[in-house]
């Protein structure tokens, strides 16, 4: 059928050059990429969110590496609850300016001048008002039609069911019973005005490989997970880190605490966990070890049965 | 502190790490004939869940598993409408590794109604588990996922003959559904077929080897999944290159960037790029960690060429070579599998958007050759898919395709439809074969006539035949390629007036002559 092509059978190919062995780690690199492209290309407006935790310094080395020698060419929205840890903003500032990355940074400004706070609210909503209304502003208020995000499918069960491109209504939310099939590697980006797709290109990534990645690629990441000996309060058997505006329970004292954290959130909420481990090398094979799920020390995954899955409907992830 | 032999052991165990190779699987069957509970059960016995996890699902309201037993399917099944159902509704990606492999699960539903969802998992799966109820036999669903694995092009399929607990390990019950489910997968042209006993609530023969089945010498279902061989490419395989991306940061360099569908780019090869038929050679394959000197099938990079040639997203590089399957078919008009998978039904005469590759055109429903009976696999006549149809479905595109059937090549044999006012995904594609209903294919993308009113007369004749013609006027010698290759991606023809290089020459003096010409080359005016 094809009459396109000159007959030239003379090929250039003298010598079998082999390519690189695709391992398992550099399959999932290649996907991510193919991912970040893919969205790219077909949106009109992509942005990163950027979280400042482990997978999302995957995803921007990824992004990286996906426009090379391009810089990155969407913003990072850093959702800005007011209680993240000081560590986490003054990386987060450093590294954008270093890599030369467009942030953006988006709070509730009410909802903090409001005094909204997880111990007054609950954490349900807390998390409500200061990530999921503050990131759907965010977007809005940026205009975007994709929003990449660094969820992984081994983190949650509810999770464990996103596409790849995972399609938002008008108002930002998700339907886990009427989403689109994805077949292949062909996503469909189609979209009507006032919805969009977050985009989490990790899909296929576990926590093991994200800390593998990290090694390997010697990516730096915020000074919160090598372990060292930190000030905390100790409640109902979860370590949490004190702040200067730390409310303690009567009977509880601060400790110091040999500690690292496994996973970042807001300070009030995310537990830290007792290791040693200061160096990649031994957090990887202090991983090999865990017997427990990294989002255990989560308060807000546990408030009950399907609270994540509750979030996501509402437009969280 | 570290010590010289610490580290050393962390290195060679980060090297086992990273040098595992990647596997994904499936799993298909009927509701209840326990694929969630298999699920757990892997993942259980590989120890690959976590004590709060399993704590969680322990102390769930939820229990279908009886005796005291921790319910092994709750691992799996996330959304709180499939707890309380005690079904699976849609697909969810399970990730586990053992010392030998990395695994991707994708758990797919059984229920008739999820059936996209099936497909959905075995679009990129290397082997599918199918699920056999060893109480009841083949089902119905067990054909239908057989028939979706093997025309999704699964290298590998196993059946996994569950509940042998209820049948008491009997080995004359299993023979027999084995000698079914030979038959069924000779029936389908399934090559790698596999077929093993187990009973996932108690674990026999899922990641240990059963003492309750001692008549069985064949691997567990684990053994099967970390020795059976991956998918590996040939070297001769031919190049395609699907671009996804033009990434030009700056005046001095410009690359395309895509993923290597299949083949292998080396740097200095000679490439051709599709639809414009130019040839060049790849300069440099640029990525991040350094130039590359050859990329293989499943390589994200980014290729740098010695021409300033224009080439953009959705179209393709290829290698030049002669022998023809080296060459994807160019076309508008194609015939495909479809899986239907949206209320709404496909109608003839329909159009939808298609995305192939990075390619996305317009494609109207010209007939439904037949639609399959999954049962018994016979071609039955139809109008209209409903949802989960399976049919044989000829198109015709606004834009050529570049496609190899997919049989050969599992990425630029797929397509999805999309429906143009939803948006919804409607239907999987799985590319068979050109069909010649088109005669656009078989026309030169540019013409030329012996002076201008016979152009004239020409672009006349095409538009009454159905073709959109433009006459180019005023366009130098050099200009000329470039514009023909600007309108052939829009699916317009060229004509020029008088002698142009490339150009096929309508030999006629008179409208007559054009018409003779003309239906020479297939078009009946």
């Amino acid at each position: 059928m094809s009459t396109l092509l000159p007959t030239d059978a003379a090929s250039s190919v003298a010598e079998l050059l082999t390519p690189r062995k695709m391992d398992h780690l550099r399959a999932l690199e290649a996907e991510s990429i193919f991912i970040l492209r893919e969205a790219v290309a077909e949106f009109a407006r992509p942005v990163m969110l950027y979280s400042i935790g482990k997978d999302s310094s995957v995803m921007l080395r990824l992004a990286q590496k996906a426009f090379y020698p391009g810089k990155i060419p969407f913003p990072l929205l850093h959702i800005d609850t007011s209680y993240k840890f000081p560590e986490m903003i003054t990386f987060r500032d450093n590294y954008a300016k270093e890599i030369g990355a467009d942030l953006i940074v988006h709070r509730n400004e009410k909802a903090i001048a409001d005094g909204a706070n997880p111990h007054d609210l609950g954490t349900q909503n807390c998390c409500g008002l200061l990530k999921t209304r503050a990131l759907l502003d965010g977007l809005e208020a940026g205009g975007f039609d994709a929003a990449f995000g660094g969820a992984r499918r081994d983190e949650e069960k509810s999770r464990a069911k996103e596409r790849v491109y995972s399609f938002r209504d008008g108002n930002g939310q998700w339907d886990p019973k009427n989403q689109r099939p994805e077949l292949w590697q062909i996503y469909n980006s189609r979209l009507k005005k006032g919805e969009s797709i977050r985009v989490f290109p990790l899909s296929n990534w576990t926590e093991l490989d994200i800390w593998l990645y990290l090694y390997a690629e010697q990516i730096p990441i915020v000074p919160l997970y090598f372990a060292r000996e930190r000030e905390a309060v100790i409640r109902a058997g979860q370590i949490t880190l004190t702040y200067p505006e730390t409310r303690l329970l009567p009977g509880e004292k601060i400790e110091t605490v040999m500690c690292r954290m496994r996973s970042l959130g807001c300070m009030p909420c995310t537990g830290a966990i007792r290791s040693e481990a200061d160096t990649l090398e031994k957090i990887i094979a202090e991983l090999i070890s865990f017997r427990r799920s990294e989002r255990e020390n989560r308060a807000i995954d546990h408030d009950e049965e399907g609270s994540m899955e509750t979030k996501k409907r509402e437009g969280y992830f | 502190m570290a010590t010289a032999s610490a580290s050393t052991d962390f290195r060679a165990f980060l090297d086992s790490h990273l040098d595992r190779d990647l596997l994904r699987f499936t799993t298909a069957g009927s509701v209840d004939d326990g694929k969630s509970t298999l699920i757990g059960r892997l993942l259980h016995d590989t120890k690959s869940v976590y004590e709060d996890q399993l704590a969680s699902v322990a102390k769930s309201r939820v229990n279908r598993a009886g005796n005291g037993r921790v319910d092994l399917s709750l691992l799996t099944d996330g959304l709180r409408a499939e707890r309380e159902q005690g079904i699976t509704i849609d697909v969810a990606y399970r990730y586990f590794a053992t010392s030998k492999r990395k695994f991707i699960i994708a758990d797919t539903p059984g229920h008739e109604q999820y059936t996209r969802n099936m497909a959905t998992g075995a679009s990129t799966a290397d082997v599918a588990i199918v699920l056999v109820d060893g109480s009841k036999g083949i089902l119905p669903q067990s054909r239908r996922h057989s028939f979706i694995a093997s025309l999704l092009g699964i290298p590998h399929v196993v059946a996994a003959v569950n509940k042998m607990d209820l049948v008491g390990y009997d080995e004359a019950r299993f023979r027999a559904i084995e000698a079914d489910f030979r038959a069924l997968a000779k029936r389908l042209g399934l090559r790698s077929v596999q077929i093993i006993p187990v009973s996932a609530l108690e674990g026999d023969n899922v990641v240990t080897s059963s003492a309750n089945m001692t008549w069985y010498s064949g691997p567990t279902l684990l053994d099967y999944l970390e020795t059976v061989p991956l998918r590996v490419h040939v070297a001769d395989q031919p190049l395609r290159f699907p671009v996804q991306l033009v990434v030009r940061p700056d005046r001095t360099f410009r690359g395309f960037a895509g993923q290597v569908a299949s083949g292998i780019v080396r740097a200095g090869q000679h490439v051709v790029a599709l639809p414009s038929g130019r040839r060049t050679q790849v300069k440099r394959i640029v990525t991040w960690d350094g130039d590359l000197k050859a990329a293989g099938p499943g390589e994200s990079v980014t290729l740098e060429l010695t021409d300033e040639i224009d080439v953009s997203r959705g179209e393709m590089l290829i290698s030049p070579d002669a022998h023809s399957n080296s060459v994807p078919t160019v076309s508008t008009a194609f015939g495909a599998k479809v899986v239907w998978m949206h209320e709404e039904p496909l109608e003839a005469g329909k159009t939808y958007l298609l995305k192939q590759t990075s390619r996305v055109v317009r494609a109207e429903v010209k007939r439904i050759a037949y639609r399959v009976d999954v049962n018994s696999l016979e071609h039955l006549d139809a109008t209209e898919l409903k949802m989960n149809d399976i049919a044989e479905v000829e198109f015709e595109t606004n834009l050529p395709l570049f496609f190899d059937a997919y049989r050969e090549n599992r990425v630029t044999g797929a397509a999805i439809l999309i429906d143009p006012l939803s948006n919804a995904t409607v239907g999987a594609l799985m590319i068979d074969r050109a069909v010649s209903t088109a005669t656009r294919d078989r026309l030169p993308a540019l013409l030329a006539a012996a002076h201008i009113d016979l152009a004239e007369r020409l672009r006349e004749l095409l538009a009454a035949a159905g073709h959109r013609a433009v006459v180019l006027h005023g366009f130098t010698p050099d200009e000329v390629p470039v514009a023909v290759r600007a309108l052939q991606l829009a699916g317009v023809l060229a004509i020029v007036a008088g002698l142009v290089e490339g150009a096929t020459v309508l030999n006629a003096t008179d409208d007559a002559g054009l018409i003779t010409a003309l239906a020479e080359m297939g078009v009946t005016v």
